[in-house]
């Protein structure tokens, strides 16, 4: 893959933040926070520049340090890759907004919680590099920074009730990256490289292989909180922040369903089975109704919405099994495959703005009530109808209703479900559905209802409720450059070349 | 049974051991042990791989995944032992079993 051409952009996007990260220690409270929110546009920035640059000129690689792979290290910008570091960038620069504002306003009774800022660049950075890496060690590294920083940040309130959440979503992090590394030792053993596109070329079906593919399975499952290992989720994520809580909920939790997501097709293709793609699928199923069941017997915002996230992700992790077809089906070309790829990515896009409009509109309440018990939400459309609004239409986007975003993907992941030949698949997705509109118009229908005491609502800064709007609005606008994002993305080899020979049953085209 | 088969089955039996230990057991340190137990099979079955094949050397590429594996794992301990002394002073609780 050395004959790409190669780039700067890849080591800048995650050498930035950690330079800004790392200068933001250097100053105090306030400073800190100006160095945090100005460090944020300019990665999104440089993110921006990067992004055109991919769509100019296809896949972008930097090989570091001059030492080319297998035993130097590469990083690939791809189309799929930009695609993540673009949600990072947009998604992530709206909740820095929001945070600046936040912590301001909390920055009386309870400090400003400075150290958010660089635990946030370090996210920023581990995120990017967990896009990049084309490494499976380098890969290990990036999960750690994310795992650990991610972590940090859900603790920063320093509640016990966070600091117990957080210690649990930390072990659980820690098992999670343990078995991926026994996965990749075990890889290594059996091939002696890391490099994920010559993995993917030597690699061989067998009893090895199977093994560590199951094992980097289980341990990524753990950290996208997949069903049974969704345990730790809800109390972490809404025990903290709320910036915090849109953070882990749109971004974090994406960055092990990406690494799942490449290693299933660029290294495991010649040992994808149609076992191993159900056992994952009913993982996703049991998420999407269990989840769903349980948001709806929530009486806490917070918990709802951070419930919600168990369910949503496991429609992420229903679109493993639909890319191996069903024994005794067949089809004439690879067309089969494109709904399934294309659920997953919409699936991402839209949860991502949607649970961050979400979450930040339930810090927003909180600051507002003093609490998140949904019966106080009475009344929400006279006093906040900005609140309300987003609410309502990231809300539509989680439901699947058209034409928001998540629309999109339950639509195509349903066609992905009957052109495989896996019916049986259905009933999970629209119970998933029928339950999420259960939770959503059991909010909508308190905020429209009519008050029982005057006035409990105490002002919040209108620019924290216009951050969540456009997060709202973004969740519904996303599905506007669909044809040309898909094209796209056909640009990386996951999707369009991989896609061909995951038909032929062989390994991936990468060079 | 040649040395590093044994090495890898010892290395299975330990992460199985802490991969358990993580789940049943309640205890704050003891679940933090056993995710270093897990850790210590992982970095031994890696480190193992560097002498299987009858070089001359051993492969230095499996030595400096451990070293970084190690550094990684000491540091995620140590944050989750300072969380767990937290937990303590704040609350007096040493496992999750009695949360709430």
């Amino acid at each position: 893959m050395t004959h790409l051409p190669t780039s700067p952009f890849p080591a800048l996007l995650v050498g930035l933040p950690v330079l800004l990260a790392v200068l933001g220690l250097f100053f105090r409270a306030r400073g800190r926070a100006a160095v945090g929110l100005a460090g944020s546009f300019l990665t999104a920035g440089l993110v921006f520049v990067a992004f055109f640059e991919v769509t100019q000129r296809g896949t972008l690689i930097h090989i570091l340090g001059g030492w080319e792979p297998p035993l130097g290290i590469l990083l690939r910008l791809d189309p799929l890759a930009a695609v993540f570091i673009g949600l990072t960038a947009v998604v992530g620069v709206v909740i820095s907004l929001y945070s600046w504002w936040y912590l301001r306003a909390r920055e009386a009774c309870t400090g400003g919680f400075p150290l958010f800022w660089p635990l946030w660049l370090f996210l920023w950075a581990g995120l990017n590099g967990l896009f990049l890496s084309n490494d499976l060690f380098n890969l290990f590294v990036a999960i750690e920074v994310v795992g650990i920083s991610a972590v940090a940040l859900a603790v920063l309130s320093g509640s016990s009730a966070a600091l117990a959440a957080g210690l649990r979503y930390l072990l659980a992090a820690i098992a999670g990256s343990m078995a991926y590394l026994f996965g990749v030792a075990l890889l290594y053993g059996s091939t002696g490289t890391l490099d994920i596109g010559i993995l993917g070329q030597v690699l061989e079906p067998g009893a090895t292989t199977t093994f560590a593919l199951l094992v980097i399975t289980l341990g990524l499952m753990i950290k996208t909180a997949s069903f049974p290992f969704h345990f730790w989720l809800p109390p972490a994520h809404s025990s903290a922040l709320p910036p915090v809580s849109a953070l882990l909920s749109a971004l974090v939790v994406k960055g092990t369903f990406y690494l799942l997501l490449r290693l299933w097709t660029e290294v495991f293709g010649v040992s994808l089975t149609f076992a191993v793609g159900q056992f994952l699928g009913l993982a996703g199923a049991i998420a999407v109704i269990w989840g769903s069941w349980q948001a709806l017997m929530q009486d806490r915002l917070k918990l709802i919405v951070a419930h919600s996230s168990v369910a949503q992700l496991g429609y992420l992790l229903m679109i493993f099994p639909l890319l191996v077809l069903a024994p005794g089906v067949t089809a004439g070309s690879a067309d089969w495959l494109y709904p399934a790829w294309t659920a997953g990515i919409y699936q991402v896009l839209a949860h991502a703005f949607a649970k961050a409009s979400l979450f930040l509109s339930a810090g927003i309440i909180v600051m507002a009530l003093g609490h998140d018990r949904i019966q106080s939400l009475r009344d929400l459309v006279a006093w906040m109808p900005m609140t309300a609004l987003a609410i309502g239409i990231a809300g539509v986007s989680l439901i699947g209703l058209p034409p928001s975003g998540g629309f999109m993907a339950k639509w195509m992941l349903l066609k992905g479900i009957f052109l495989s030949g896996q019916w049986w698949w259905a009933p999970a997705a629209f119970a998933g559905s029928l339950l999420t509109a259960g939770y959503v118009f059991m909010l909508l229908r308190l905020a429209f209802a009519p008050a029982r005491e005057e006035g409990p609502f105490r002002p919040v800064p209108r620019i924290l409720q216009v951050c969540a709007l456009l997060l709202a609005l973004g969740s519904f606008l996303i599905v506007l450059p669909a044809e040309s994002l898909i094209r796209f993305l056909e640009g990386s080899e996951v999707f369009g070349t991989g896609i061909e020979t995951i038909m032929e049953g062989g390994a991936y085209g990468n060079d | 049974m040649e040395t590093y088969q044994i090495y890898s089955l010892t290395s299975a039996v330990l992460f199985v051991i802490g991969l358990a230990g993580v789940f049943a057991s309640g205890h704050f340190i003891k679940k933090i042990i056993a995710t270093n137990i897990m850790g210590g099979g992982v970095f031994l079955c890696l480190v193992s791989f560097s002498g299987r094949d009858a070089l001359a050397f051993a492969d230095p590429v499996p030595h400096a995944l451990v070293i970084t594996g190690i550094v990684v794992a000491v540091s995620s301990a140590a944050f989750a032992l300072s969380l767990a002394r937290r937990i303590k002073q704040l609350t007096g609780k040493e496992s999750f079993s009695n949360d709430k």
